[in-house]
């Protein structure tokens, strides 16, 4: 291991070591603010440190890890999206936990996991990615210890997160068993070769139900609505950032160098998966009075859709998949960002009826107008980065003629609004109960929301930026 | 740039009305006031000029790169058809924002915020030479319309609000998928990828599956107009808009969908235009028909005013698709015409509204004896919308009517039956509100100045082009001839296959 491997990835041992110091530290001063702080420094300089480390790139450091503007890219935006989380938890916490300084080091430490993942380039960091990352959630999930359903919900994410590792342990050991290898890029020729056994297309179909199980896809979705509910909503913001992101820009570099010879069997399947999971994630958000439920569905919806352009290939597809989980991300934050706002002056509970929202735009229109946002977003409305996300996946679809999978796409796209409408209204409605206007958000918070709801509306009127920057990242896993 | 401050004016207006609102509500109805007048006066100064100077087909153009790397550009142009109706656009607005002055006293801010945003997205769909730039105005009129009604409509709001938004949403999500099957399909063909409308429409009609393509298109543009049987958002949005909503989405959004097929589904389609078209003919005259008669069976003024829009824009439908010289300048002038005049019979039926609160016939009845100057406005549009000749919807009608039966006697002769039927319904709709005994005692203040200057300048254009309608055919003709030209070769072309 030379000098330029560990340049290459730096931002990994930034977060890594950051993380162990912040944990030892917060041992001896467990205050809130210390470790608020503390994490908050060690993912901005982790941020800092990609721009240290793209000079190195593309290089791939230790067999394990392959550090290219690809997974610089999606490090980026894990690091940002844990920093948002962080700073909504600042104030979430205050009245729910005394000693709260394990929880920012937790969420440094799923960063960890999530940057290794996306940086893989072989089976093991994948796994051990993975696993790092499922560790820091049980804990994250189940932190509000006094809240029911957050224990709930940390136990039903350790079973899903076993069951998952199970299945990929033996897959990788039915590869391996096949093809003696676990990195990417040696696994593509020998899979191409078409001499294989049944044993490597079995593995990898177990690989991809883990994969599936993680993203949520139908029909390994079951978890994730009450997964959602249970957390504290900025870890449940996380959980539907950052770590759905690093593991689909896993499969995506997974199915992209593994794949030199196209693979029609495997492209079925996951159409057959896409239509299933956005048709049943659309149809089954129809049915919440539950917001943190209701946007559970959605973001299985939106994995639905996020899985056309992996069929369609480059050079839209990969683009639009960097270009979609920027937007998705900013906007799933402020979303969540404005539940766990509502939620912080609780002891407990949390704001998450679609009642409990009714006239709230009289009570804080700045919070109502940043969940409209968001909520226009989702739909895919003009003058939010929503709007070009969905169009670019449409345009990968219509460029390699996958027009069926298009206009499925185009109606989930309007039943969708359906839903996204009822939450809408009921903040735009008037009350009758309480009219007592809702506090403010604190200072860490409000430069959440504002920051994501810059990033929302920027893209949406002049996305080309971004657009230039998901470009060149995804120009070298499909060239 | 001019294009693009008549885009951004009214938008720039609604953020600052909300920023003034905080100080006050009147503050705030000034600013939306300048701002709309502005753009008004800056699209009546460039028809004037554009009337007094030689110009090609286009009046104006502003191009920029957008988003390069997908051939979007940020691409405005101007001719004649979008002169006529970013002038009426304007125009329609000063009205909106002048009817809502006291009718509106809730969140008087973001009222103004959702007009204006409303009206700069309008106006960018008439100005816009980008498809995905287009898709974009298209999708961007959809939210504040929904807030709009959703929030200061009437009883039924939320309903209508929903059933609004869901049916122009999900027809555009058709025409969005058309959009991107036209660049890729153009793009494979020819190698040149790109959304703009000048080159694809330099294409020719040479995209493969133009047909579905084309179908795409027109369900976006079939729900706006609205065509039978996609009509049925109509009512409900145009009886629980707030008066202003009202007047915007009878006198402009409408508008966009006949705009929308004449400007992008027949030229970009013209084969598979023109195997439409005859279907499209029919549905159009079912339209007449089937409006007129429901129209005549409402008890509710909007709800009434509002059939009589599906009556009208089915004459708009079969004058667009006649394709003859005079059925589409009949078509122009019917959708300024109608614009002004429904728009009118709206602001009326806010005034009783807002002076009776009620619009139910059964409850109105006898206020000519208390309301005179109302009644002779009532009168005056009613007739406009039966077509009486010296108001504008006559010469539209009527050049529609002539134009179709050049092409097809059989449909314009069963088309003029709506005009028998539109006779029964108008002059019901003043027998009920105007005429009889005063059984409730109706004691009402009779218009004021705001409220006769607002009417009275309506009246005056709705004379203007009943009497006077030759400037606007000029502006409009070059506009039409490549639609002309389509409607009437793919047509003789189809009969000859057969």
């Amino acid at each position: 291991m030379s000098f330029v491997d560990l340049q290459a990835i730096l931002p990994l041992l930034v977060t890594a070591y950051g993380g162990a110091v912040l944990m030892t530290l917060v041992a001896f001063a467990p205050g809130r603010r210390f470790a608020f702080g503390g994490a908050l420094a060690v993912l901005i300089a982790a941020f800092g440190s990609i721009f240290g480390a793209f000079p190195a790139s593309p290089r791939q450091a230790t067999p394990l890890l392959i550090i290219d503007p690809y997974s610089l890219y999606f490090a980026g935006l894990v690091l940002i999206a844990s920093i948002l989380v962080t700073l909504l938890c600042h104030r979430y916490l205050q009245p729910r936990e005394k000693t709260s300084g394990a929880l920012f080091a937790l969420i440094v430490f799923a960063t960890v996991g999530m940057i290794t993942i996306a940086a893989s380039a072989h089976f093991v960091s994948f796994f051990l990615g993975l696993e790092t990352l499922s560790i820091s959630l049980y804990g994250l999930i189940g932190y509000t210890r006094r809240r029911k359903q957050s224990l709930e919900a940390a136990a039903k994410y350790l079973v899903l997160a076993a069951t998952a590792s199970a299945f990929l342990l033996f897959g990788i050991a039915l590869i391996y068993l096949d093809t003696g290898t676990m990195d990417f890029l040696r696994l593509g020729p020998l899979l191409a070769s078409g001499e294989r056994s049944m044993s490597a297309y079995l593995g990898l179909v177990m690989v991809l139900v883990a994969i599936g199980f993680k993203l949520a896809f139908v029909p390994f979705h079951m978890w994730s609505p009450d997964v959602y509910q249970g957390a504290p909503a900025p870890v449940t913001a996380l959980i539907a950032t950052g770590s759905k992101g690093a593991v689909l820009a896993l499969l995506l570099r997974l199915v992209y160098t593994t794949s030199t010879a196209p693979k029609p069997w495997l492209f079925a399947v996951l159409a057959v998966l896409s239509i299933a999971t956005m048709s049943v994630g659309n149809l089954l958000a129809l049915l919440q009075t539950n917001v943190k439920r209701l946007l559970a569905y959605s973001s299985i919806a939106h994995l639905g859709y996020l899985i056309i352009p992996l069929i369609a290939g480059p050079p839209i597809g990969p683009l639009s998949i960097a270009f979609y989980l920027a937007s998705y991300f900013a906007t799933n934050i402020a979303a969540f960002g404005v539940v766990s706002v509502l939620s912080a002056p609780m002891e407990v509970g949390e704001v998450e009826e679609i009642g409990e929202y009714r006239g709230l735009s009289r009570r804080n229109p700045l919070l109502a107008a940043t969940m409209a946002l968001a909520l226009l977003s989702l739909t895919g409305i003009p003058l939010t980065s929503g709007f070009f996300a969905k169009l670019y996946i449409l345009s990968s679809a219509a460029q390699r003629g996958l027009w069926a999978l298009l206009v499925i796409a185009v109606i989930n796209s309007g039943i969708s609004a359906f839903y996204y409408l009822r939450v809408l209204i009921a903040m735009y409605t008037r009350a009758d109960g309480d009219q007592t206007p809702f506090p403010k958000p604190g200072a860490a918070a409000a430069l959440a929301l504002g920051f994501s709801v810059a990033v929302i509306v920027f893209f949406g009127v002049y996305p080309t930026p971004l657009l230039k920057l998901a470009e060149a990242a995804t120009r070298i896993i499909a060239p | 740039m001019v294009l693009t401050w008549l885009v951004v004016i009214p938008a720039i207006g609604g953020v600052l009305a909300w920023i003034a609102s905080a100080r006050s509500n009147s503050l705030a109805r000034w600013v939306a006031l300048a701002a709309i007048a502005v753009d008004f006066a800056l699209a009546a100064g460039l028809w004037i000029s554009a009337a007094l100077t030689r110009h090609g087909t286009l009046i104006a153009q502003q191009q920029a790169p957008w988003i390069p790397q997908f051939g979007i550009s940020y691409h405005l142009a101007m001719d004649g058809l979008s002169l006529l109706l970013v002038t009426l656009t304007t125009l329609l607005g000063v009205v909106s924002v002048a009817v809502s002055w006291t009718e509106i006293q809730d969140r008087v801010g973001a009222f103004h915020f959702a007009m204006l945003m409303l009206l700069s997205g309008i106006i960018g769909v008439f100005l816009a030479y980008d498809l995905v730039l287009f898709y974009f105005f298209w999708e961007l009129m959809l939210v504040p319309m929904y807030f709009v009604i959703g929030l200061w409509g009437h009883e039924n709001r939320i309903y209508a609000a929903i059933k609004f938004f869901l049916f122009t949403f999900i027809s555009g999500l058709f025409m969005l998928a058309s959009i991107l099957g036209v660049f890729i399909l153009h793009g494979s063909a020819t190698g040149r990828y790109t959304f703009d409308y000048t080159t694809l429409m330099a294409a020719g009609g040479a995209i493969p599956y133009s047909f579905w393509l084309m179908l795409g298109f027109f369900a976006a543009f079939a729900v706006k107009l609205p065509m039978v049987p996609l009509h049925t958002w109509l009512p409900d949005a145009h009886t629980e808009a707030p008066t202003a909503g009202s007047v915007i989405l009878a006198g402009l959004l409408l508008k966009t969908g006949a705009y929308g097929i004449i400007r992008f589904a027949i030229p970009l389609f013209p084969m598979a235009s023109g195997e439409v078209r005859q279907a499209a003919m029919i549905l159009g005259t079912v339209g007449i028909l089937y409006g007129a008669v429901l129209a005549f069976a409402q008890s509710d003024f909007k709800r009434m005013v509002a059939y009589t829009s599906v009556s009208h824009l089915g004459f708009v439908l079969l004058g667009i698709y006649a394709g003859t010289r005079i059925a589409l300048q009949g078509a122009v002038i019917e959708i300024l015409a109608h614009g002004i005049s429904t728009g009118a019979l709206f602001v009326i039926a806010g005034v009783l509204q807002e002076r009776t609160h009620t619009r139910d016939f059964d409850k109105l009845g006898g206020l000519w004896a208390a309301v005179p100057k109302l009644g002779g406005f009532t009168l005056l549009f009613a007739m406009a919308a039966l077509g009486l000749p010296g108001l504008g919807n006559f010469v539209g009608e009527f050049m529609i009517l002539l134009g179709t039966f050049a092409v097809s006697p059989a449909i314009a002769i069963v088309a003029t039956v709506g005009f028998v039927l539109s006779v029964v319904y108008a002059l019901r709709l003043v027998q009920r509100s105007m005429y009889g005994p005063n059984e409730n005692d109706w004691a009402l203040p009779d218009l004021g100045a705001r409220e006769m200057a607002i009417l009275g300048g309506m009246a005056a254009v709705i004379f203007w082009l009943g009497l006077n309608p030759q400037p606007v055919f000029n502006t409009a003709r070059r506009s039409l001839e490549s639609v002309r030209q389509i409607l009437t070769t793919s047509s003789t072309e189809a009969r000859y296959d057969k």
